[in-house]
């Protein structure tokens, strides 16, 4: 038997939505305790967490909300980190470097997007993943100015006496990913949001509603390719060296997993992914070391995230994020029984 | 505008929406040459409704028409305008792959209306349709302060709703007149059922 629709009306007075500022304020302050009260190590990992959550955010919001599936997100981040590390370099200005990473990256990814707005599915695929092979070995090809496969040295300020280097790596990423993360927010919440999920659903009937599916499509890229930039940028400072071998084509596998695990087009399962991004490799690897077997530590990562997918897509499709939406929706209907 | 399947009715439609290229011919509109372009008709106060139903599934029905609304005026009040004129304002928070068929053409509708266009064009809005439904899409096209182009197979709401109709037939307009005209001339019935009446 079919059940009749659900009226779900809303008041006509304007919907209530938590503002993204009473989330990020918090979780600042939160972050800035965790800074205080963790071992430098597990900073790292904090830091490391906060750089991912740049990347991630940026990928969902091109992949889950805009439907553009992208295989060369290392390669952005790769983009990033080695214009990070050549203003560095030369003018040691870190904040200016940084921009000019994102700025750099921006670029690069509106090439890739007007291309990108072309293609759909795996051809689109096929072109991101041409990215990601190809930038990593542009280091080799040119090696005068990248330092071939060895890689560049990140020329970097050392942070205030009263705070160790991790703490500061922390404040930085964590900086960096609310901003990101807060300017997202308020992004996707409004009309452009709306237009980017219009164009994943329905490109003729998003046309006709008067929206340029090529502009929003090439918008998103650009978004998202900034982000990676920061990213990429943030990683740079993590590793104060940047090189080939730090954003292979498994990096962008390993971004694409997370955030499908995590929730596709919400922020939320953006933050989710980054912490497995950080945590599953950790884990793995702790695994590894016990059983004493090197081949092992360099595939169970891979391992692990494939195996997660697979136990996350059985359990939860929508991601880690939609168990929650399923717990509401179950009280709501416990509550009307 | 009718005609037996395939006679050009939705590519017509296509053509002055910008997603065909006409082979031969003219667009024009305000008596000026006019190059359409689909997503720039809602700037030439066009809306259009699709065959099927054109809806975006990951967003809210009130979401589905704001997206509709443009130019700095996508207030929730307007929206809510139109999905009460299409009577659907009670699913504005549900998601249009859980309403019937009929609610989800009248989602569409809302859309459409919400950007106030002065040219409403439905390409078969009827089809799926029962009665009582096709009896309210009567009403909405009669009282819809906007010029409505009207692709349809549904013999008795084109009578009912146009002044004009025009009858197409492998791509060529074979017939254009008032309802009464039409229904006596020859070649339409030739057109529609073989043979001359």
């Amino acid at each position: 038997m079919v059940s009749a629709p659900k009226k779900v009306a809303i008041s006509r007075k304007k919907r209530q939505r938590i503002s993204p500022l009473l989330v990020v304020i918090p979780a600042a302050a939160l972050i800035l305790a965790l800074t205080y009260a963790l071992p430098p190590f597990r900073n790292y990992q904090l830091a490391t967490v906060g750089a991912y959550l740049c990347v991630t955010a940026g990928l969902t919001v091109l992949t889950g909300l805009n439907g553009q599936l992208s295989l060369g997100h290392g390669a952005l981040m790769a983009t990033g980190a080695y214009t990070l590390a050549l203003m560095q370099n030369r003018f040691n200005l870190l904040v200016a470097g940084i921009v000019v990473a994102v700025l750099v990256t921006t670029v690069v990814g509106a090439v890739i997007g007007l291309a990108a707005a072309r293609l759909r599915g795996p051809y689109l695929a096929g072109l991101t993943l041409a990215v990601a092979v190809v930038v990593p070995s542009i280091a080799s090809t040119f090696d005068e100015t990248f330092n071939s496969d060895q890689g560049l040295t990140v020329a970097l300020e050392p942070p205030p006496d009263a705070i160790t280097v991790e703490q500061w790596q922390a404040w930085v990423c964590w900086g960096a990913a609310l901003v990101t993360v807060l300017l997202l927010a308020y992004l996707i919440r409004g009309r452009f949001g709306r237009d980017l999920r219009a164009v994943r659903d329905d490109e003729t009937a998003a046309k006709l509603a008067g929206i340029g599916v090529a502009r929003t499509q090439v918008l998103a890229f650009v978004v998202s390719a900034a982000c990676a930039g920061l990213a990429g940028a943030l990683f740079a400072v993590l590793a104060q060296s940047v090189s080939p071998g730090a954003f292979p084509l498994t990096l962008s596998l390993f971004l694409l997993m997370a955030i499908v695990i995590g929730g596709l087009g919400r922020l939320v399962g953006a933050l989710i992914g980054a912490v497995l991004l950080v945590a599953l490799p950790s884990f793995a690897q702790s695994i590894a070391e016990s059983s004493g077997s090197v081949r092992l530590e360099g595939n169970l990562a891979l391992t692990f995230f494939g195996v997660v997918l697979v136990v996350v897509m059985l359990a939860a499709p929508g991601g880690l994020t939609s168990l929650t939406n399923l717990r509401i929706r179950r009280k709501s209907q416990k509550g009307r029984k | 505008m009718i005609g037996p399947n395939g006679a050009g009715k939705t590519t017509l439609f296509n053509v002055i929406c910008g997603f065909a290229v006409a082979q031969s011919g003219a667009i024009a509109l305000d008596g000026k040459p006019f190059r359409p372009r689909p997503h720039h008709l809602s700037r030439h106060g066009i809306a259009r409704t699709l065959q099927g139903v054109g809806q975006f599934n990951g967003m809210t029905v009130l979401e589905n028409v704001l997206v509709g609304i443009r130019g700095g005026r996508a207030t929730e009040e307007a929206a809510y305008e139109a999905l009460e004129r299409c009577g659907v304002s009670e699913f504005a928070g549900a998601y249009p792959a859980s309403l019937p068929y009929a609610k989800r053409k009248r989602v569409e509708l809302a859309r459409a209306l919400a950007s106030r266009p002065r040219i409403l064009m439905l390409d078969e809005p009827a089809g799926g349709l029962d009665s009582e439904e096709i009896d309210w899409l009567a009403e909405l096209i009669r009282t819809v302060e906007t010029t409505v182009l009207l692709v349809e197979h549904h013999m008795d709401l084109v009578m009912s709703v146009c002044d004009e109709i025009l009858v197409l037939d492998f791509g060529k307009p074979i017939a254009l007149g008032s309802p009464g005209e039409i229904r006596g001339n020859e070649k339409v019935a030739e057109a529609y059922l073989g043979t001359a009446a």
